[in-house]
């Protein structure tokens, strides 16, 4: 029990805010063409919390991410089993899948600038959703792209378009747009991977102070970084899920299954 | 060692043969067409005058200007344009956005393909029992270029359906996951990206059909008409007729006549061609992504 | 400002903690304007999409249904077939043998691919793996530009400049022959497969080229060894459509063939096209008459044809199934 690390404290600080489910998962499978992907995932998300997932790759991270905003429903060969409850309700009753959508943020790996000027990237969610006026959409930008940590970067350049953005710059875009959406649930799939060390921090501190407001469920292939950020944790393995526990409780050895020791050590994956 | 780079000389050369060869071949394919241009301009560039242009066909069709032809054809391409490009365009949306992979989708990619195979006189046959007859349009601009607009339908959807598919899937999806529909996806992100591109592409496809003769003979064009036609039940004259009728019809037409016509239409299409051509180099050029 | 005087997605910074739960949201199922617009959109589209097999069969019924009257009633199989007497206008005895205007296709069409196949295929060859750069793109552009000039103006080269050479060349009395529309119709249909054969060349991945050229193979050694034989039925494909697209061109075999009807022996022979006769009689016939509804029945025999020619290029395209 020596691994003591700033974030701890906080984390137990703001352990009173995690509250009532808000994502709650019962026997999930999701399969492509008839091949398993994830098999049989049962967990609980709570609200305020940020809960991570590690895994390495192919073991259904991002498919169980799909599953959570009904993205199947665009990918012909996906089929998704089980059930999906999000604030008490299966997310496949909702009549309407696009208002579900947007309640939920996510950003993937490899960014995507839209071809679009900054702007508009960021002001496409808000007027989808019916804002139209100038000073509203102003403040909306502003904010999101100052969370993203983007704004100091673009703030003389809002006009120019998002897709010739730098990696880095592109997927803090990315991130400013999910945010712009003013989600309850934000899903972060390995967002560092196009993004300097500096911006990840960064961009940490930000989640670490939006779980005031909403829920975070955070995919990384850094041990680390869901050790930084994550209350929960849970480990996927192969399209299943080999356990869910207290972050700390998965690094400083109380795990419920040998594997996660030793892919958090690092024998693997 | 030396034997090894015999060999290599020896390759070297067939490389080189090989090669001029089949320069050779493609130049012989297109040499032909730059000197078929050259005659055409050489005979008929004499003929070529704003008057020639802007004036009615006179005394049996052997003096005079081409004026009702060059409108006519104007009207049938724009008359079938308006038709094949919304028809296209939905359809080119439908199986780039919307189709599942299922046997419908394969038919319907089946008939695009056999409907581009379909010869140009049945065509014709189709556009007079259906149109003229069936739907009693008569022989008439609309008759004639509903055709023309069945018959350029294919290359209208394959072309339309390139530029939408350039447009990367992952703009879609980070549009489908700020819970745009799919109508707000297209709209917002594929079509603003790809719109250039179609209407290049149509312009340039759809200019040859100014071109075509056989599925407006019977439909709505007319070997003489003198008269600008004034609404799309009208008949008229088309260029291509018009170099038909003259050079196969009309007797004691003066020999640079046809070649002034037909350096007209051939004009009319490679300007659009041209323009099109021109505007997808600069489109390419401006990179968005 | 209050937190409750701001709509919802402007309260992203000020929102408190203890607000953010008791969110109250009903639209999980109010489906809006947008997703009725996003249906309606759905539907149209998918009229668009089917239209092309609406257009096909529309196409057959249509044409069908005029020339069904002579198929049940004045049509004889095998006069069709056998006879070269295509005589529709005798008053006594007018009779509907297409065999002359069958051979006349055929053999303009075979002709203009003896012509085309070649050069097509070594056009394509040449654009697609040895050319790069700015000439690559010049040839392209060129091939696109013979593919511009409409069937009449072809028509219209066969009729005058072909036509004189021809004489001048061979001494033969009329330059309106097999030779001049094959020629004619063989410069018409190289685009088409020039195009679409470079297309099947591109279709081979650069790993095969590059891991033969790895085993030191020269660039003609690549193509003849690896690129042509995976992409022969993309090759193939490319000569099908090309048949397809001969066997159903008007204008050009109108005007250059000379359009007498003819069993021809030699190059040098005028002959009748199929598709010339519908343009050529169509005009002055009777709507409802026997020989109106024989060209129609013309019009059914050309329509079959290309049909299975395309159906064959597809399912030869589709049967290799390596992409």
């Amino acid at each position: 029990m020596t691994a003591i690390d700033t974030g701890q404290h906080q984390r137990s600080a703001d352990e009173g805010l995690a509250g009532d489910v808000k994502i709650d998962v019962r026997n999930l499978s999701i399969g492509y063409a008839g091949k398993s992907a994830l098999r049989n995932v049962s967990l609980e998300i709570r609200e305020h919390e940020i809960f991570g997932i590690i895994g390495p790759a192919n073991s259904g991270k991002t498919s169980f991410l799909r599953a959570l905003n009904r993205m199947d429903e665009f990918t012909e060969s996906m089929t998704v089993d089980g059930a999906i409850r999000f604030n008490g309700r299966d997310v496949r009753e909702w009549r309407n899948a696009y208002a579900l959508r947007r309640r939920i943020g996510v950003v993937f790996p490899l960014p995507v600038g839209l071809p679009m000027s900054i702007y508009d990237n960021v002001a496409l969610a808000p007027r989808l959703s019916g804002i139209r006026k100038k000073q509203q959409l102003d403040d909306i930008v502003e904010r999101c792209l100052s969370r993203a940590a983007l704004w100091d970067e673009v703030r003389d350049r809002l006009g120019s378009l998002g897709s010739l953005l730098s990696g880095g710059q592109q997927q803090r875009l990315t991130i400013a747009r999910a945010l712009s959406q003013d989600p309850e649930l934000l899903l972060l799939d390995e967002f560092s991977i196009a993004v300097d060390p500096v911006t990840t921090m960064r961009i940490e501190d930000v989640l670490k102070e939006l779980r005031r407001e909403i829920t975070i469920v955070l995919v990384t292939n850094l041990v680390q970084q869901a050790r930084r950020l994550a209350s929960r944790t849970a480990f996927f393995l192969m399209g299943e899920c080999v356990e869910v526990n207290d972050t700390e409780a998965m690094f400083t050895g109380t795990v419920k299954d040998p594997r996660t020791r030793e892919y958090v050590e690092g024998r693997f994956g | 060692m030396f034997e090894a780079t015999e060999l290599n000389f020896r390759d070297n050369r067939v490389e080189w043969a090989v090669k001029a060869l089949f320069l050779l071949m493609t130049l012989l394919l297109i040499l032909p067409v730059l000197l078929i241009l050259g005659v055409l301009l050489y005979r008929g560039g004499p003929v070529l005058s704003w008057e020639f242009l802007f004036t009615q066909p006179t005394n049996g069709m052997t003096a005079g200007g081409v004026l009702p032809a060059l409108v006519g054809t104007i009207w049938l391409v724009v008359v079938a344009l308006l038709a094949s490009v919304p028809i296209g365009v939905a359809a080119a949306i439908y199986l780039s956005e919307y189709a599942p992979q299922n046997a419908l989708t394969r038919a319907i990619n089946l008939a695009i393909i056999n409907l581009a195979g379909v010869p140009s006189i049945v065509h014709a046959l189709f556009g007079v029992g259906a149109f003229v007859y069936f739907f009693r349009f008569g022989t008439s601009i609309l008759a004639a270029s509903l055709t023309l607009a069945i018959m350029t339908l294919p290359v209208v959807i394959v072309s339309t359906l390139e530029s939408l598919r350039a447009v990367p899937h992952a703009f879609r999806e980070a549009c489908w996951n700020m819970g745009a529909t799919r109508w707000q996806t297209i709209w917002r992100v594929v079509l603003p990206n790809s719109i250039s591109g179609i209407l290049t592409g149509v312009i340039l496809e759809v200019s040859r059909t100014a071109g075509e003769t056989a599925p407006i003979m019977f439909t709505g064009a007319a070997m003489f008409m003198p008269l600008l036609p004034r609404s799309v039940f009208d008949q008229t004259m088309a260029l291509s007729l018009h170099l038909y009728t003259i050079s196969m019809n009309v007797p004691d037409v003066p020999e640079a006549l046809p070649y002034g016509v037909a350096l007209v239409l051939i004009g009319l299409i490679l300007s659009m061609n041209a323009i099109s051509i021109g505007f997808r180099t600069v489109l390419r050029s401006r990179r968005k992504w | 400002m209050t937190p409750t005087d701001m709509s919802r997605p402007a309260d992203i910074s000020t929102r408190q903690p203890d607000s953010a739960p008791h969110r109250a949201r009903d639209d999980a199922d109010r489906r809006g304007f947008d997703w009725y617009v996003d249906k309606a959109v759905q539907l149209i589209v998918f009229v668009g999409g089917i239209s092309a097999i609406i257009f096909i069969f529309g196409i057959f019924i249509f044409v069908t249904r005029e020339g069904v009257g002579f198929l049940f009633e004045g049509f004889d199989l095998v006069e069709f077939f056998t006879s070269p007497r295509w005589m529709p206008t005798s008053s006594s005895n007018p009779t509907y043998g297409a065999a002359a205007l069958i051979l006349g296709t055929a053999s303009v069409t075979g002709l203009a691919m003896i012509v085309a196949v070649p050069f097509s295929l070594g056009a394509a060859v040449y654009i697609g793996e040895f050319a790069t750069g700015r000439s690559r793109e010049t040839l392209k552009v060129l091939v696109e530009l013979l593919a511009a000039i409409p069937s009449v103006v072809w028509g219209f080269i066969g009729l005058s400049i072909m036509n004189s050479l021809i004489v001048r060349i061979f001494d033969v009395p009329v330059g309106l022959n097999v030779l001049n529309a094959g020629i004619i119709l063989g410069l018409m249909a190289a685009p088409i497969m020039t195009t679409i054969a470079e297309d099947a060349l591109r279709a081979v991945p650069d790993t095969y080229r590059e891991a033969a050229e790895a085993m030191g193979a020269t660039r003609w050694q690549v193509v003849w060894r690896v690129v042509l034989p995976a992409s022969k039925n993309g090759l193939m494909a490319a000569v099908l459509l090309g048949v397809g697209r001969g066997f159903g061109e008007t204008m050009a075999v109108l005007m250059a063939t000379g359009h007498s009807i003819n069993i021809p022996d030699s190059i040098f022979d005028s002959v009748r096209a199929l598709t010339a006769t519908i343009a050529a009689e169509l005009g002055e016939t009777a709507v409802g008459s026997e020989h109106y509804r024989a060209l129609f029945t013309l019009g059914i025999f050309l329509f079959i044809i290309t049909f299975l020619i395309n159906l064959t290029a597809d399912l030869v395209v589709r049967g290799t199934g390596d992409r």
